[in-house]
C-alpha cells in the first residue's frame, strides 16, 4: 500500500510547483487561523478572569465552580493553537509563560504532606509562595510581600533554572482552582475547597487573602500575555509578517509545526513518556483531570491548519485557501491518504475523550498493566504517528524538502550549510 | 614589558621542569589503531578527505565571515533563541521520529527519580546516596553548572572527585594509575535518602588575585579553596586527590561523538614536535562496551569514550541510578559503606534488573546527543570579525581547533558528515599550576585538561544567568577564564594581557558571537 502510493507521489512531482502561486492564500488563511485562535484564548481568558474576580470577592461553591468551568473553557481555544508553536519563532518563544509543565505545585501553595517538602532535587518544590512573604532565592532574600504579575513572571517563573519551578500559565491557575490530585491512579481530580478562597476565620489551607492575591495576579498575566500574542496575528502583526516574508519557507513552517507537535510532542513526550513511566503526574492537565481534552484539541490544532478551517468558539467558521487544496493540486490521493490520517488520529483521540468523561480518567489509564489504558493511549499515539509519515510525504510531494538548506558548496555564504 | 604578578612566578617555574623531563625521556605512542567502533562509518572517499582538508583550512582572509561559520553544528544548527531555552532544542535535521525519541529522552532527563521501593517503578531507585535527582537538576537548561554562589546556596551542578595513587595498571600506554578512595569511592555524594548518612557537604572560599592589563584596567581573578565539611563515613585516605567539576553544557555532543578518532589524534603533538609549546595529548581509555581501547572524548579530562558511557557513569556516580554498564545498584558506594550496599534498590524484572534499563539509557543517550548548536551572532561585524582575527593571531586556535568534519555514517543521519565548529582539539593539555586539579585521570595528568568546546559559549548568560567558567566555575567571564590559562597557554595569556585593550574587546566580541 505505502509502496503504490509512494510512486503516486513520484509521478505527479513535475506539477507540483504548479501550486507555488497560491502559498500566499494558504499562508492567510493560516494566519487567519492564528489570529481567530489567539483571539478566542484572550476572550476565553477574559471569562476565566472575571469567574476568578468572582470568586476571589465572593467566594462561594458554586463561583469555584464557575471559575472552574470557565478555566476549562478556556483551554478550548488554547490548546488548538499550540500547533503555531512549531515553526513560528514568535510563539515558541513565549509558549512557556502561558503553559508550561509539569509543575512543582508545592511552589505556589501548599500540598499534602507525603509530597516531599524541600527537596535536594528543588529547594523551591515546597516553597509555597502564599503562606511565605519573604524567601531565599540563589542565596538570595526574595521580597513577596505583594504577589504581583510582575514578581510571577519575573522572579518565580523557572526560579534557579528549574524547569518544573512553574509559577504562570494555565497549569498554575489549574492548581489553584483544583488543588493537588491525591488519587494517584484512582478515580477523582483535585478537591480544593472554595474555602481556601475565604478571608477571615473561615478560611482553610492558610493565607486565603495571598491565595487570592496570586490566582488573580497569574489570570491577568494569562490575559495579557494572550493580548500580546492575538496582536502579533493581527493584519500587519509581527507574527503574520514573519510568515509571508518567504511564502515557501512559511508552508515548510506550517508542516513542520503539524508534524512536530503530532509526533514528538503530543505522541512523544505527553503520550508516550506516561505510559513508559506509568506515573499518574505525567499527565498534561493533571489537576483537573483535562489531560483527555488536552490531546484532543492538539489534534484538531493539526487538522484545522491542513483543511483550513477553524470553528471559533462563538460557532462561526474560519476558512480559506488550505494546504489540502495544495496538496489536492499536487496529488489528489495524498490528500486523500492525509485525510483518513488526520480521521483517524481524531478517532484515535475521541476514544480516549469517551473513556475519560466516562469516569476513565487519563491518569487512570497510565497505571501499570492497564491494557486498556494502553490501547486507549497507543491509538492515539499511533494516529500521530502515521499522520507525521503523510505529512513527510507531502513536504516531498510539495517539493519543500531543500528549502531549510539554503545555499549550498559553492556559495561564499556564512549560513550555508554544507553538505 | 611585563605585567606578571609575583602570585604568578613560581607556576610558570613549576611547570617548566617536567615538561623538559618528558621531552627527553618519552616517544610517542603509536594510536594510529584506535578507531570509532561506536559508529556505523562510511568510508571518507579521496575526493571527500580533499573537501574536508579545504572546508577545515585556516581563515585566508579575515575581512569576511567564512562559508558556513555561522551554523556551529551543521545542519542541525538552529537559530539562537534569547532565552534560557537556547539550547534545549532538538538538532534542526532530525527526523519527525527521531524528535519522539528525543522528547521522550528529555522526560528521562528531567525525571525525578525517586527512592525505592516505590509505585512508579520506572522511576525508583534513588541513591541512596546522590548528587542530584535528576539529569536536568546539575545541567540546568541543558547549560553550565555553577559553583555556589554563597554559603546559603546549593551545590549541585558541581561535584567532588575523589581519587588516590596506585590500583590496577593498565596495559594503556601512558596511564596514570589511580583508584577511588576506599571508603568514599570515587565521588564525594552530599544528599542521601533517609537513614543513609550524606558524605560531605562542599564549602568553597575564595582568595581574590590582582591581574594588572595593560591600558591600565586590572582584572581580578578568584582562586577557589575547597574544604570538604561534615564528612559522613570519617576521614578521607591521607592521600586523597580532590577534583573538582562543574557540569558541561551539553549542545552538540554527538557531534562531538562523530568526529574522526584519527581526525583528532592528527591534531597531537605529545612532544611538541613543531617546538610551538603547545603538546595536545590524546586521552585513551579501555571502553568497557566496546572491549577494546578508544580515545577519550567526554568529561573536563576526556575520561569516557562515548556519551552513553558518559551517561551511564552519570547515573551511577550522580544519581545512584544502575544501569547495564553500571550495574552496582548502590551507584558509588563501597563496601566499607555497608548499609548504602544493602538497602532496598530500585531493580525489578520488569527493566532486566536494573534501575534504568537499556530502553532507558539509550533514549537519555539519544537525547544527549541530539541538542542543537545555536547559531552564531553576528559573524560579520567588524569587531566581531577582528576578535577571529585576534584569536587566531595569539594562538587560541592552537588547541581551540575552529572546524571538524564528521564522519559520515549510517545509523545516525542527523551527524553525519557534518561541518562542525566546537572550537576544541579534544585533546589534554598542560593549562599550568594555577588550573591544576593534581589528580590524574587516565592519561590525563593532574596538570592536563581537556580544551573545552567554545561553541555556545556566548549564551552561557542567556541560557543559566551567570557567566562562571572553567572545570570548577571559577571564572567569572570569559576575560577571567582567558587569565586563568597557563602552561601550554601561557603565552597567548600573556599576550592577551598586554596586547591594546581594543583587541582584547574585539577577542572577547569574538567569543561572545560563538
Amino acid at each position: 500500500m505505502k509502496r503504490i502510493l509512494m510512486a503516486g507521489t513520484a509521478m505527479v512531482l513535475s506539477t507540483g510547483m504548479a501550486a507555488a502561486q497560491d502559498y500566499a492564500g494558504v499562508l492567510d488563511t493560516y494566519s487567519d487561523i492564528a489570529e481567530a485562535g489567539y483571539a478566542d484564548s484572550l476572550i476565553a481568558a477574559q471569562n476565566l478572569q472575571a469567574a476568578v474576580n468572582a470568586l476571589v470577592s465572593e467566594p462561594s461553591a458554586q463561583n469555584l465552580q464557575a471559575a472552574r468551568a470557565a478555566w476549562l473553557a478556556a483551554r478550548v481555544p488554547y490548546q488548538q493553537t499550540e500547533v503555531f508553536r512549531f515553526g513560528n519563532a514568535i510563539v515558541d518563544d513565549w509558549e512557556g509563560k502561558v503553559n508550561a509543565w509539569p509543575l512543582d505545585e508545592g511552589l505556589i501553595d501548599y500540598v499534602d504532606g507525603g509530597y516531599g517538602g524541600p527537596t535536594d532535587e528543588n529547594e523551591l518544590a515546597a516553597l509555597n509562595v502564599v503562606a511565605n512573604t519573604s524567601f531565599t532565592l540563589s542565596g538570595e532574600t526574595v521580597d513577596a510581600s505583594e504577589i504581583t504579575p510582575a514578581l510571577l513572571e519575573e522572579t518565580l517563573h523557572e526560579a534557579d533554572g528549574v524547569e518544573a519551578n512553574v509559577a504562570t500559565g494555565y497549569h498554575a491557575i489549574e492548581f489553584l482552582l483544583w488543588g493537588q490530585d491525591l488519587n494517584g491512579h484512582g478515580a477523582g481530580a483535585g478537591d480544593r475547597p472554595y474555602t481556601d478562597y475565604v478571608q477571615g476565620e473561615d478560611c482553610t489551607g492558610g493565607n486565603c487573602d495571598r491565595r487570592g492575591e496570586y490566582l488573580v495576579a497569574a489570570t491577568d498575566l494569562l490575559v495579557s500575555d494572550l493580548e500580546w500574542m492575538a496582536a502579533q496575528w493581527v493584519e500587519g502583526g509581527a507574527a503574520r509578517t514573519a510568515l509571508l516574508e518567504d511564502e515557501s519557507a512559511g508552508i515548510v513552517a506550517m508542516l513542520t509545526g503539524m508534524g512536530s507537535l503530532s509526533y514528538g510532542e503530543t505522541a512523544g513526550e505527553r503520550m508516550r513518556l506516561g505510559l513508559m513511566l506509568n506515573d499518574p503526574e505525567e499527565e498534561h492537565s493533571c489537576f483537573a483531570d483535562n489531560t483527555h481534552n488536552d490531546h484532543y484539541l492538539n489534534g484538531l490544532g493539526v487538522q484545522n491548519v491542513y483543511r483550513g478551517e477553524y470553528v471559533r468558539i462563538d460557532g462561526s467558521l474560519v476558512s480559506g485557501p488550505s494546504l489540502a487544496d495544495l496538496v489536492t493540486e499536487a496529488d489528489a490521493d495524498l490528500n486523500a491518504e492525509m485525510n483518513l490520517r488526520l480521521a483517524e488520529t481524531m478517532f484515535g483521540l475521541s476514544r480516549i475523550v469517551n473513556a475519560a468523561e466516562a469516569g476513565f480518567a487519563y491518569d487512570q489509564m497510565l497505571e501499570r498493566g492497564n491494557a486498556g489504558g494502553e490501547m486507549l493511549i497507543m491509538g492515539g499515539v499511533n494516529g500521530f504517528i502515521a499522520q507525521t509519515e503523510t505529512i513527510e510525504r507531502i513536504v516531498a510531494a510539495l517539493e519543500l524538502d531543500a528549502i531549510e538548506f539554503e545555499g549550498s558548496d559553492s556559495l561564499d555564504n556564512p549560513s550555508a550549510v554544507f553538505e | 614589558m611585563r605585567y606578571l604578578p609575583l602570585a604568578f612566578l613560581p607556576i610558570c617555574v613549576a611547570f617548566a621542569i617536567p615538561a623538559l623531563i618528558q621531552a627527553q625521556s618519552e616517544v610517542a605512542p603509536d594510536w594510529s589503531h584506535l578507531g570509532d567502533p561506536h559508529l556505523q562509518i562510511v568510508p571518507r572517499s579521496e575526493a571527500e578527505r580533499a573537501r574536508v582538508a579545504g572546508v577545515t583550512a585556516p581563515p585566508a582572509d579575515f575581512s569576511q565571515a567564512l562559508a558556513f561559520e555561522e551554523n556551529g553544528g551543521g545542519a542541525g544548527t538552529v537559530r539562537a533563541r534569547m532565552n534560557a531555552d537556547a539550547f534545549s532544542q532538538p538538532m534542526a535535521n532530525l527526523a519527525f521520529e527521531e524528535e519522539l525519541d528525543f522528547r521522550v529522552g528529555n522526560g528521562l532527563f528531567r525525571r525525578l527519580w525517586v527512592s525505592p521501593p516505590a509505585s512508579t517503578i520506572a522511576s525508583d531507585g534513588l541513591g541512596p546516596l546522590f548528587n542530584a535527582r535528576s539529569c536536568q537538576r546539575c545541567h540546568i537548561k541543558d547549560g553550565r553548572g555553577h559553583p555556589p554562589e554563597g554559603p546559603d546556596d546549593n551545590a549541585v551542578s558541581m561535584l567532588m572527585r575523589v581519587t588516590i595513587p596506585g590500583g590496577p595498571l593498565s596495559e594503556i600506554e601512558g596511564y596514570l594509575a589511580t583508584q577511588p578512595d576506599p571508603v568514599y569511592g570515587g565521588q564525594l555524594q552530599d544528599r542521601s535518602l533517609a537513614g543513609h548518612p550524606s558524605e560531605f557537604r562542599m564549602q568553597i572560599e575564595y582568595e581574590e588575585i590582582e591581574v594588572p592589563l595593560s591600558g591600565g584596567a586590572v582584572a581580578t581573578l578568584r582562586q577557589p579553596t575547597y574544604t570538604m565539611a561534615d564528612l559522613g563515613y570519617g576521614p578521607l585516605h591521607p592521600d586523597v586527590m580532590f577534583s573538582p567539576r562543574v557540569a558541561p553544557q551539553m549542545i552538540g555532543l554527538g557531534l562531538l561523538e562523530a568526529i574522526p578518532a584519527q581526525d583528532i589524534l592528527a591534531g597531537a603533538d605529545p612532544l611538541d614536535a613543531d617546538g610551538d609549546g603547545i603538546s595536545g595529548r590524546p586521552q585513551v581509555v579501555w571502553s568497557v562496551e566496546f572491549d577494546q581501547p578508544m580515545l577519550g572524548r567526554f568529561g573536563h579530562k576526556a575520561g569516557m569514550p562515548t556519551l552513553r558511557a558518559q551517561n551511564a557513569g552519570a547515573f551511577s556516580g550522580d544519581i545512584g541510578i544502575s544501569s547495564p554498564l553500571n550495574p552496582a545498584l548502590w551507584g558509588d558506594c563501597t563496601e566499607a559503606q555497608a548499609a548504602c550496599r544493602t538497602a532496598i534498590h530500585g531493580d525489578n524484572p520488569e527493566q532486566n534488573g536494573f534501575e534504568i534499563d537499556e530502553i532507558g539509557l539509550d533514549l537519555v543517550t539519544f537525547y544527549t546527543a541530539h541538542l542543537a548548536v545555536p547559531a552564531r551572532r553576528d559573524v560579520d561585524a567588524p569587531e566581531v570579525l577582528r576578535g577571529r582575527e585576534v584569536f587566531h593571531a595569539t594562538g587560541c586556535a592552537g588547541c581551540h581547533t575552529p572546524s571538524f568534519v564528521t564522519h559520515r555514517q549510517e545509523g545516525d543521519p542527523a551527524t553525519s558528515f557534518q561541518l562542525i565548529w566546537p572550537y576544541s582539539d579534544l585533546l589534554l593539555h598542560d593549562m599550568g599550576d594555577g588550573l591544576a586539579d593534581h589528580s590524574p585521570e587516565g592519561r590525563a595528568t593532574g596538570r592536563e585538561w581537556r580544551t573545552a568546546p567554545l561553541w555556545g559559549i556566548g549564551m552561557t548568560e542567556t541560557v543559566s544567568g551567570h557567566t562562571y567558567f572553567l572545570h570548577d566555575g571559577r571564572a567569572r567571564s570569559l576575560l577571567e577564564a582567558v587569565l586563568w590559562h597557563g602552561g601550554e597557554a601561557q603565552s597567548a595569556r600573556d599576550a592577551v594581557v598586554e596586547m591594546p585593550p581594543e583587541d582584547r574587546a574585539a577577542l572577547i566580541a569574538f567569543l561572545e558571537s560563538l
